[in-house]
């Protein structure tokens, strides 16, 4: 599809080549994810992780639809219909595991993607578009998570779903009467319940359309590499099968070691304790944490404590919550530096490890504490950091930074110098 | 466009956090620190570890511990606390055979809500192995009003659903101790309440319920200390909270086999078909 070497599909037998002439369905994979495709011969690992990403979404499916045969929408019944998938349903417990850890898993694999695309510049000029469209995944995991989180309509579940409601309430005017209507009634109940069910179910089969066209997006300018600079000659590639294909087998298989240790040994380790006592308006937890993997968010929500140009602190929050990641679909313009990876970018390469990552460990970390004490301001000071990052440090950066010398290839990143045969050359006749 | 607007929005969002980082920096440092001893957060205590076999990467059940959790939960725990997550026939997990349930169902003190079969009045009946525990009261105003207007908790889930977990509940049910004489007077029990300082609110409304030795007597020969017998009960409670602990262990190591193999297999395809390109 990219390059005019990547090979083309050849039917093997009769029965394909009548197939290929009527629904080249294997024509489609074979371009997509097979040997043709050519891929960057200098892939780091970094790059397993889009296809564990898509694995895990698989794995939500699947077990999914069987826990939904099983799980009943209604207040009255929800908490014993998830209890009763734990005791009764055949490896109910297993299916149920799996899913509630299986979310965890696929935001730990879809950040490191996140953030290998931050760093090898795989937002910029001409991949803009597949970057925007996993921005557009990114919220739609996000809203899919939450909506499953409300559906064991344990403590957490209700009172998280007030919280997460309650932003709609901060929009001036029109702010309560909209988050009513969403509800479905002043506070989460039933109707609230049935319509997040419904949504689980269906936004899960929105993001696998989504993810195709990422995908489809991706292959018209090919992969990016770990040395950002493109693909010059078919020796810079090699056919995505068998290459990746059988390394992803084993990406896949490291992290399924570490996703089947948390589900068969520490199943609880992520969740909250609070959200095995049933759902009761009555009785507010003592502090009301979002799952793990929303902390940075709320962290910076909660950073927000001062009504700034008569703004209300609460709406300054939500907005500034909403916007840490509306700010990730302009990045591919705020960021002007024509070179990609972060491995020639000397500065950039600075802020990101020193300061982008430790700035989203302390957020993540304020978030899981009260607001009290120290954590406020340093929360504070994170969330500052969070948004002169991206808005002030990244805009700014590329007038001062002097990159480093770029390698001529892939081949030559992966060969040294010496061994790299010139682009085009013949071999010299003795 | 899109760079001088972004460091502009940039701007605001910093300048409204410098804002309030300056007013909390401020009121921090102007208001008197509280005296931490007037916190129930000082007097707290972190639990201590439960040791029962059914922590760690070879978790399991000792049977004849669970079923003696089972008596002490049935003379002493069941008098308030349900377990309505949990059926009779349940028990025959633990080791009790299919009649000795049928027994302790029928004998068990609390009757199940039924219908008489003739006038299709409400009535109670004797509990069958395929009910649930029945609750202790028939409703959440009577369990208020029976305790000093604290609701008793159900106990199916009690263990994963308290930080701590395990530890947490046998350090609670030995945890009571007399009140400390500095402790001040806002953090002392009310009318009702007992000290026990691994509770959050230090105060709490369940008297200790593990009092002397010989309180529930073992079939086994064991010393029913306090101590033990909230080391037994607290093993029962981890088997209602999560019955298929076991199976899971269990197939959890299986699969964790099987992925090795599959994973050193894939590692050795992913490095033959890479030979020649990496080769050097």
């Amino acid at each position: 599809m990219s390059f005019p070497w990547a090979k083309e599909y050849q039917p093997q037998n009769g029965f394909m080549q009548w197939m290929d002439e009527r629904l080249p369905l294997p024509r489609l994979v074979y371009g997509a994810i097979g040997a043709g495709y050519p891929v960057p011969r200098n892939l780091n690992y970094f790059w397993n992780f889009g296809v564990l990403a898509g694995f895990a979404l698989m794995i939500q499916i699947i077990t999914g639809i069987v826990l939904a045969m099983n799980y009943a929408a209604n207040t009255a019944v929800a908490f014993n219909s998830v209890e009763y998938i734990m005791r009764d349903v055949n490896a109910g417990w297993l299916l149920r595991y799996l899913h509630m850890n299986g979310a965890s898993f696929f935001f730990i694999v879809v950040y490191i993607h996140i953030f290998r695309g931050l760093y090898y510049g795989s937002y910029k000029a001409p991949r803009e578009m597949v970057w925007l469209l996993g921005v557009v995944i990114f919220l739609l995991m996000m809203a899919t998570a939450f909506m499953g989180y409300v559906l064991p309509w344990g403590q957490m579940s209700f009172w998280g779903a007030q919280v997460i409601t309650g932003f709609f309430s901060a929009i001036p005017l029109v702010g309560e009467p909209l988050r009513e209507w969403l509800l479905g009634g002043f506070v989460p109940d039933n109707a609230a319940l049935n319509r997040f069910f419904s949504l689980h179910y269906l936004l899960p089969f929105v993001i696998a359309g989504v993810i195709i066209l990422h995908i489809w997006a991706l292959h018209i300018p090919g992969s990016n590499n770990p040395t950002g600079i493109d693909v010059k000659s078919e020796q810079d590639t090699v056919p995505f099968h068998p290459y990746y294909t059988s390394k992803d087998g084993f990406g896949l298989g490291v992290f399924l070691i570490a996703f089947c240790s948390v589900v068969f040994f520490a199943p609880n380790m992520l969740g909250h304790p609070d959200n095995y006592i049933p759902a009761n308006p009555l009785s507010t937890p003592a502090h009301i944490v979002p799952e793990w993997y929303f902390l940075p968010f709320y962290a910076i929500l909660k950073a927000f404590t001062y009504n700034f140009l008569w703004i209300d602190a609460k709406l300054w929050g939500v907005i500034a919550m909403f916007g840490s990641i509306a700010l990730l679909f302009f990045l591919p313009w705020l960021d002007k530096s024509p070179i990609r990876s972060a491995s020639y970018r000397p500065l950039y390469r600075k802020f990101f490890w020193f300061g982008l990552l430790p700035c989203i460990a302390v957020l993540g970390v304020v978030g899981a504490m009260p607001a009290e004490g120290l954590w406020v301001p340093l929360g504070q000071v994170a969330a500052l950091y969070y948004f002169a990052h991206f808005l002030i440090i990244i805009p700014m950066i590329s007038y001062f930074e002097k990159p480093e010398p770029l390698p001529m290839s892939i081949t030559e990143s992966v060969l040294g110098k010496a061994e790299t045969p010139a682009v085009g050359a013949t071999p010299a006749t003795a | 466009m899109v760079r001088p607007l972004g460091i502009l929005v940039g701007l605001g969002f910093c300048m409204a956090l410098v804002f309030a980082l300056v007013t909390t920096v401020w009121t921090m440092a102007t208001t008197p620190t509280e005296d931490p001893k007037n916190t129930p957060y000082f007097w707290q205590q972190e639990p201590r570890p439960a040791n029962l076999p059914s922590s760690g990467p070879f978790a399991q059940f000792d049977r004849v511990q669970l079923q003696r959790g089972f008596r002490v939960y049935k003379e002493v725990c069941a008098a308030c606390h349900g377990l309505n997550l949990v059926s009779f026939r349940n028990l025959e997990a633990i080791g009790y055979s299919e009649d000795q349930v049928k027994t302790i169902a029928a004998e068990w003190p609390i009757q199940t809500p039924s219908v008489d079969p003739n006038t299709g009045e409400a009535a109670m009946r004797a509990p069958i192995p395929t009910d649930r525990f029945p609750s202790p009261y028939p409703n959440e105003i009577a369990a208020r009003a029976a305790n000093n207007n604290a609701i008793p908790p159900d106990l199916s889930l009690i263990v994963k659903a308290r930080a701590g977990h395990q530890d947490y509940i046998y350090s609670l049910l030995t945890g009571y101790r007399d009140v400390p004489a500095e402790l001040p007077e806002a953090l002392r029990p009310g009318v009702g309440l007992s000290y026990n300082p691994y509770f959050a609110s230090l105060n709490i409304a369940m008297a200790n319920p593990l009092t002397g030795e010989g309180q529930v007597t073992y079939d086994d020969g064991t010393r029913a200390t306090p101590d033990q017998m909230a080391r037994d009960v607290t093993a029962f409670l981890v088997w209602t909270s999560e019955p298929k602990l076991e199976n899971r262990i269990k197939t959890g190591w299986a699969v964790l086999g099987f992925l090795l193999i599959f994973t050193i297999l894939a590692y050795m395809s992913y490095r033959s078909i890479w030979a020649e390109k990496k080769g050097r």
